[in-house]
């Protein structure tokens, strides 16, 4: 199966996120970027696929961010294909819609039966990738997907995932968009030195593709952390100080037996 | 129709009305008021009726009814939900920040083409504007947004405003379905619904809940804290990254996609308290927060806080426990 897997770049949320001098966006230049998690899960996901069935796996990327190590990461984990799409504003990765746009452009020519991509990026706000992708592609699209297997050359059983710990089978046909949000088992962890191995053995393809001109529809007045809520009462102390007071705490309103 | 209604995307899952709805319906209600337009409840089944009385504080419930909509499937549902949309001309159409909600919201926007808004935690009409204040970057930013153009998904997030109460006059109109895709046309098609298998512990019921994230970092750490639920008497849980490691089943993952709890106890060790998780745990009697950042969004939903990392209080808290059981 010929596989093609879209991954962003996301600001790091361990690290402090700061707001530009305008107020209306993330300051990008003092952030840190990392792979967007659920892009990791496709990516793993396609692997298994490709190691269930045969195939290839392409990733693709936008050139933004830190994208060069995470493409390279990939390669280390078994992805056949690199593909970074030129990109020369340094300050903004492109707008989903735009993003979108971008990709099938790309995803065109190259064929593949299934794209895969996290179902969110934690930065969306007035666009999600991966419908967006699937309507200019014209393919169909479920997301909120956490397992995907072959079903005998017909196409793919995949698992939605609904509250409780349900899922709704669906049975897809290819061509066809999942937006990912677990594989079947957790991204596989490459060491360092098998991704400077991918650098030196792995080539990244650079790709034009016609950035189209995109007016945002959602006019952002205000960007800012939460004004802080009814903050919890913190306890303070040496560990073992804590530790009795929240015993003590627990004993208190019964709930010790 | 007009261009002042707020139609509500009133879904269903495996038979039953999802719990946010009222929510939406509550939300619809709050901007008709300021637009004086209705509030639209549409449903999409193989036979809406049913779901009527559930829906009463709509002014009208559109009812699609199809063979193509016994069970979601996207193709169909998007067809149908388009089709009304594009008839009824609304301001907004409000959609659930939910399974169903998270294909539709943005398909449906890619399609018309509409503006769209993720993470929606309050919506007005000021001076004639949609405004609404939406959650990012797992809470730990908000965005005060103005949308012009009709009509604007908003996508709701659980939780963010009050149920719309008391039963209404509402009409209810059959509307005839657009030509959907059915299972020999569609490219996807609902097979099955898979349960949980039995036999895990059901969290919904525990009293006493252990849960655990990103902070425990490595799979052992999970056995000192098993120790600590089984000494409080409580069981452990998870937030969605243990259990997408498969450190922990997805029968115990607390959250927008996993369960909804309300223990008297919620003890939260590394967990930061994104919305999706909060979702399902905001209920309990009692939340205390072991996080190190201090600025973590789990601190504004807890009762008690405490800024450290949760190994090092683990140990120590087992064991004032036990004494003070004795």
């Amino acid at each position: 199966m010929k596989i093609a897997v879209v991954i962003r770049q996301v600001p790091d949320l361990i690290e402090p996120l700061e707001v530009d001098s305008s107020g209306k966006a993330l300051d990008l230049g003092s952030a840190t970027f990392i792979l967007n998690e659920s892009d990791d899960h496709a990516l793993e996901q396609a692997l298994l696929l490709k190691e269930a069935q045969g195939g290839s796996v392409s990733v693709l990327a936008v050139d933004f961010g830190d994208v060069d190590n995470s493409l390279y990461a990939a390669a280390a984990k078994g992805a056949d294909q690199l593909i970074k799409l030129l990109w020369d504003d340094p300050n903004r990765p492109p707008w989903p819609q735009q993003a979108a746009r971008m990709f099938a452009e790309v995803l065109r020519p190259l064929a593949p039966e299934l794209v895969l991509v996290g179902v969110q990026a934690h930065d969306e706000l007035d666009g999600v990738l991966p419908p967006e992708l699937a309507v200019c592609l014209g393919w169909p699209y479920v997301g909120v997907v956490r397992g995907v297997k072959a079903d005998d050359g017909q196409g793919l059983l995949v698992r939605k995932e609904f509250p409780g710990a349900v899922m709704a089978e669906f049975a897809v046909r290819l061509p066809a968009v999942l937006g990912i949000l677990g594989a079947e088992q957790p991204p596989r962890y490459v060491p360092v030195s098998r991704i400077r191995a991918a650098m030196k053995s792995s080539q990244i393809a650079e790709q034009e593709a016609t950035v189209p001109p995109w007016a945002a529809r959602v006019e952002v007045a205000r960007l800012s952390p939460p004004a802080p809520a009814e903050r919890a009462e913190m306890l303070t102390g040496s560990a073992e100080e804590v530790a009795q007071r929240i015993a003590a705490l627990l004993e208190e309103k019964g709930l010790l037996r | 129709m007009s261009a002042s209604d707020i139609l509500v995307l009133a879904e269903t899952v495996r038979g039953n009305l999802s719990g946010i709805v009222s929510e939406l319906l509550g939300a619809a209600r709050s901007l008709a008021h300021a637009t004086g337009g209705q509030v639209l409840a549409l449903l999409l089944s193989s036979d809406g009726t049913p779901f009527v009385p559930s829906l009463q504080a709509a002014d009208r419930i559109l009812l699609v009814n199809h063979p193509a909509l016994a069970e979601y499937a996207p193709e169909p549902f998007l067809a149908a939900l388009q089709a009304v949309v594009q008839a009824e001309t609304p301001r907004a159409v409000l959609i659930g920040s939910t399974s169903i909600g998270w294909d539709m919201a943005p398909l449906l926007a890619a399609k018309l083409p509409a503006p769209l808004v993720l993470g929606c935690q309050q919506a007005t009409i000021e001076d004639g504007h949609l405004r609404a204040v939406c959650g990012l970057c797992g809470g730990k930013m908000l965005a005060e947004v103005r949308i012009q153009e009709a009509p604007a998904i908003l996508m709701i997030l659980p939780g963010s405003f009050a149920p719309a109460s008391g039963p209404g006059k509402a009409e209810v109109q059959t509307i005839p379905p657009p030509d959907l895709p059915g299972a020999d046309g569609a490219g996807i098609v609902f097979r099955q619904w898979i349960l949980p298998p039995p036999g895990d512990v059901d969290i919904t019921s525990q009293d006493i809940l252990v849960a655990v994230g990103r902070g425990i970092q490595q799979k052992e750490n999970l056995e000192p804290i098993q120790q600590l639920a089984e000494v409080l008497g409580g069981a452990v849980c998870a937030s969605r990254p243990i259990v997408d490691q498969g450190w922990l089943p997805t029968t115990r993952q607390v959250g927008k996609s996993g369960m909804t709890v309300k223990p008297k106890l919620y003890l939260a060790l590394g967990i930061s308290g994104a919305p999706e998780h909060v979702e399902g745990m905001a209920g309990s009697d009692l939340i205390i927060a072991v996080n190190t950042d201090p600025k973590a969004p789990i601190f504004d939903v807890a009762d008690y806080g405490v800024q450290m990392d949760l190994m090092d209080l683990v140990e120590p808290l087992a064991q004032a426990i036990q004494t003070r059981k004795k």
